[in-house]
């Protein structure tokens, strides 16, 4: 079968409309909200602090946690139980090694960075927006980084590659769903993941497209970070 | 190609931005050199002093450096000393020995001199690897906090809140009549009228999100002259 | 424990964020914050922000009240909103909030439970009500229970299918949850012989008692929960509820 149009209407390389901002929570080390068509993000990072029990700590550098939560009324259908899943804890995981490349957190041995990414409205490509949101909020705690990672999903709908697919698309039972992490400086992919069947050279061919549209995600962060400091009169 | 610097100068930077490419410049503090380009490592306003790129961080958590004046708290009693929060990721130790000038017999109670809560301007005298910190009350200055409140501030915006020579402090001081410590922890005590350590505090405040703007001290003293 | 400096402040009538004892900060509600809940909302009182959403389940009625639906409220304080919470199950904070929530909608009869009821004894409506902290800067209660209502108010009926499930893949109805009142909850706090609303952080830490009021549209008393180990006499709790009934009309206009 052939993909002429997205359900949603956009071309085969579009993201959504995408929205950040820095500085969201007062009470955070460093905070961010990041949107993307109808998901939103929300980060804050608390830390380098004080690490308990006392066998976690490594004397050789902090350590960082990530903590992905779906809010309880942020599903496509019945309510999400709180407490986390297997996914949830799979998703903290997979975003921490997404995240960790890009951190140096030498300089606090014993202690632990927290990053707390909770949802409130989802439409897909939540570990990606995670991702994204975190960067930013780790940047905004003002913590030691050597790159500012993003992220977002590539995919298959039947014959075409898709970037950034909304819900419709990553249910379609013909496709497959690739979240890609980037460091934009270097290109380097510090997530892959992927759901469903797809050829090697159109596996190629969605990395590609996702890290090419890795950029449009950076810039947005970038200016999101710039944005919350106070301009002059 | 030729070397070149690719930011403004004074300019909001963030991790991973590409700040100047070429051989000839030198990374300075906040960068790190990838292959022949200059790359930012934090969050913060970038120059150029001559052939170094700098950085200048704004955020951040306090790290403890010798000789800094901070203001901690006791958040615990030990057998020959107290336990003190820093406000950082690692907690200090005042010692029995560093605490006062007068003896302390063996089996004292050490809540007499410092107990739980109690505040303290205080200075860091040793640091090690392991960020195990040691501070001191014996210097000029250095004593116990007694009421007022305590607020803080991002430990990279310090310097701007004391100002060139405690100028920016004194102005607040002046204008308020508060008594107002200002920690390098970023720990701040302010002790005066209520309605004036109101205004105090705003105006540090204010100080803490515009540390980054040029013609700060015009602005605050504007600001003070306004809020009377 | 009372700091005394917050006490002296207070003798002054000046908080330490500037406002007179008697005073909320500003208080804002935005709705629809969250397509994915059937309704939704966001409150803020000054830098204290919550967000509540309402989901809809199919349930069946409990069997000594065949003919109505059901509500339950669920709170978490996010460890997002504060260095103070860690992840986990709810403490007794967010069970005590989440409590005090609910008493004020089931005990004012705020929603219609007989009209959730969808077929006597066998189907009815569940209205899932969660509210997390996103900002605690402060007097969660208050902002809690505004959110819940104001989802509640926001709250649109999902579809029904042939079968009749839920179907979520429809767009949802336009009939709204039968809301019937509209209770507010403000909890007047207690140093010393002072009384105040709208605490922050630190006025809360350092106060010896507290007192939860949900306040109907007519004044009426429809929840209290008194917090804090410091004890209150009847005059108390009189003035409190005074306080209380004059300024849940702030909070009701912000609605």
């Amino acid at each position: 079968m052939t993909y002429h149009k997205r359900f949603d209407g956009r071309a085969f390389d579009e993201v959504r409309p995408m929205s950040a901002q820095v500085g969201i929570i007062p009470n955070a080390d460093g905070s961010a909200r990041f949107q993307i068509g109808d998901t939103v993000a929300l980060c804050a990072v608390y830390g380098p602090r004080d690490l308990h029990p006392r066998f976690l700590q490594n004397p050789g550098t902090g350590i960082l946690r990530v903590h992905y939560n779906m809010l309880p009324f942020s599903g496509h259908g019945d309510r999400v139980r709180p407490g986390g899943s297997r996914r949830s804890k799979e998703i903290s995981m997979v975003m921490q090694n997404a995240l960790l490349p890009a951190l140096n957190l030498k300089a606090y041995p014993n202690t632990v960075v927290d990053v707390f990414v909770d949802l409130p409205q989802t439409d897909a490509g939540t570990r990606c927006a995670a991702i994204t949101a975190a960067a930013m909020a780790l940047a905004d705690a003002g913590l030691e980084m050597t790159d500012l990672p993003c992220a977002i999903a590539a995919g298959r709908v039947e014959d075409k590659i898709v970037v950034d697919l909304n819900y419709e698309e990553d249910s379609f039972h013909d496709g497959c769903d690739i979240p890609v992490a980037i460091l934009p400086n270097t290109g380097q992919v510090t997530l892959l993941q992927m759901d469903g069947e797809i050829s090697r050279d159109m596996l190629k061919e969605a990395i590609g497209k996702a890290i090419e549209a890795g950029k449009k995600i950076y810039q947005v962060q970038k200016e999101a970070i710039k944005n919350s400091f106070a301009k002059g009169e | 190609m030729k070397d070149e610097i690719l930011m403004e100068n004074k300019s909001i930077v963030v991790p991973g931005e590409v700040l100047a490419k070429g051989m000839s410049f030198l990374p300075g503090p906040g960068t790190y050199r990838r292959d022949d380009v200059i790359v930012a490592k934090k969050v913060g306003l970038a120059t150029v002093d001559g052939k170094v790129i700098k950085l200048i961080a704004l955020n951040g958590t306090y790290l403890p450096r010798v000789k800094d004046k901070i203001i901690a708290r006791v958040i615990d009693v030990l057998m020959t000393g107290w336990r003190v929060d820093i406000n950082c990721p690692y907690s200090a130790v005042l010692t029995m020995k560093d605490a006062t000038n007068e003896f302390i017999p063996r089996g004292a109670d050490l809540t007499k001199y410092y107990d739980l809560g109690d505040h303290m301007l205080c200075q860091v005298v040793n640091v090690t690897s392991q960020n195990l910190v040691d501070v001191s009350m014996k210097g000029p200055g250095l004593r116990k906090l007694k009421g007022g409140r305590f607020i803080k501030v991002s430990p990279y915006k310090v310097p701007r809140v004391i100002g060139k020579d405690g100028s920016m402090v004194s102005m607040i001081k002046k204008a308020t009549g508060c008594d107002i410590i200002v920690g390098q922890n970023g720990v701040i005590w302010i002790n005066g009228d209520p309605k004036a350590e109101v205004v105090a505090v705003k105006a540090i405040k204010k100080i803490d999100k515009e540390a980054h703007l040029s013609g700060l001290t015009d602005r605050i003293a504007k600001w003070l002259e306004e809020a009377k | 424990m009372a700091d005394e400096h917050i006490v002296k402040a207070l003798a002054a009538d000046v908080r330490y964020d500037g406002r007179k004892k008697l005073e909320y900060r500003d208080v804002k509600v935005e709705y629809g914050v969250s397509k994915s809940a059937e309704g939704s909302a966001r409150v803020s009182i000054g830098e204290t922000v919550v967000m509540a959403g309402v989901k809809m389940e199919l349930t069946t009625p409990y069997a000594d009240r065949p003919n109505e639906g059901n509500i339950m409220v669920n709170a978490e304080l996010l460890p997002l909103s504060s260095p103070r919470y860690e992840p986990g199950p709810p403490g007794e904070k967010a069970t005590e909030i989440a409590r005090v929530v609910d008493r004020g909608i089931r005990e004012s009869k705020a929603i219609d439970t007989t009209k959730l009821c969808i077929a006597p004894g066998e189907k009815a409506w569940g209205v899932l009500i969660d509210v997390v902290s996103i900002n605690d800067a402060g007097n969660l209660q208050d902002a809690a229970a505004l959110a819940a209502i104001a989802a509640l108010k926001n709250a649109r009926l999902p579809q029904l299918s042939e079968h009749g499930q839920i179907d979520y893949d429809a767009t949802k109805t336009d009939k709204p949850l039968p809301l019937e009142r509209e209770p507010v909850e403000v909890t007047v706090y207690k140093i010393g012989e002072h009384y105040f609303i709208d605490p922050l952080c630190t006025e809360e830490d350092s106060a010896d008692a507290r007192l939860t009021i949900a306040v109907t549209e007519k004044d009426t008393i429809c929840a209290l929960q008194k917090g804090g180990v410091g004890p209150l006499t009847v005059e108390d709790i009189d003035h409190m509820i005074g306080i209380a009934q004059k300024h849940s009309k702030q909070l009701r206009k912000a609605l």
